[in-house]
């Protein structure tokens, strides 16, 4: 006899009430981080300098922008998806547990939306 | 904290060595990844905050023990990006089996490693690793 409810049972969600979300967007981001990370790595590999000006005209092109954006966002998610998973595992301690994720996910917001920002602000010309 | 064995449960499993390393080996390149994050985002942030900024934030990047880091990041990156792509092929319930798996795992250090001396070449360091 299964003690689960009918409802929970459809639902597939478990315990955690999340189901294999977790799993599932660690695989999506990882599958679009395939082609986007190898986008990043060549372009900045094929920039002819790295300084200010031609990162500058790099950057203010709309799909750079565009594509860079995207990148920072997927890999800031594809990180904290991860690290969240390392830390579930090697940092014992309900309380340390807990506080490590939230300090961990509050990073990740921070550098997701920094990335962010940077690249809008170049991108709409305000960069001094 | 319970005395029962917590995950992750090291000790019940046989681990030969090849399926121990790629394993961790992921997890440590990931790590190893997000914190590259963090440079990326500090660059990109010096980068908007202009010319002064950014050369500021060059003197730092430009350090010789970051070298170093930069080799790290690009050994992080191969391993990472073709041990993901192995996965996600393990995802779809193919290549399980020991004989695949080991192959697989030959694969994978072959070609992360020819893709960190490519992307190493062009980033004009040394063959990764080197200082």
């Amino acid at each position: 006899m299964s003690l689960r409810s009918p409802l929970g049972r459809v639902l597939g969600l478990g315990a955690a009430k999340e189901g294999v979300h977790h799993w599932w967007v660690q695989r999506l981001t990882a599958v679009a981080l395939v082609p986007l990370s190898i986008w990043f790595v060549v372009s900045l590999l094929a920039l002819p300098s790295l300084d200010h000006a031609t990162v500058i005209a790099w950057m203010s092109q709309s799909w750079t922008a565009l594509l860079l954006i995207v990148f920072v966002l997927v890999v800031t998610r594809h990180s904290q998806l991860g690290v969240r998973v390392v830390v579930e595992d090697y940092v014992h301690g309900a309380g340390a547990k807990t506080l490590t994720l939230v300090v961990v996910g509050f990073a990740h917001v921070l550098i997701g939306a920094a990335g962010v920002f940077a690249v809008l602000k170049v991108a709409c010309g305000a960069a001094p | 904290m319970p005395t029962r064995p917590l995950s992750p449960h090291l000790s019940v499993y046989k681990m030969s060595r090849y399926t121990l390393a790629t394993s961790i080996l992921n997890r440590l390149t990931g790590v190893a990844l997000s914190t590259g994050q963090l440079l990326l985002v500090y660059w990109l942030m010096a980068v908007a905050g202009g010319a002064r900024a950014q050369a500021q934030a060059a003197r730092l990047l430009a350090l010789p023990v970051m070298k170093l880091v930069y080799a790290a990041l690009i050994v992080a990156f191969c391993y990472h990006l073709v041990a993901g792509i192995r996965h996600l092929i393990w995802d779809t319930a193919r290549g399980l089996e020991r004989p695949q798996s080991r192959r697989s795992a030959w694969l994978v250090a072959v070609i992360s490693v020819v893709l960190m001396l490519i992307v190493a070449y062009s980033a004009g360091l040394a063959p990764a690793g080197a200082p």
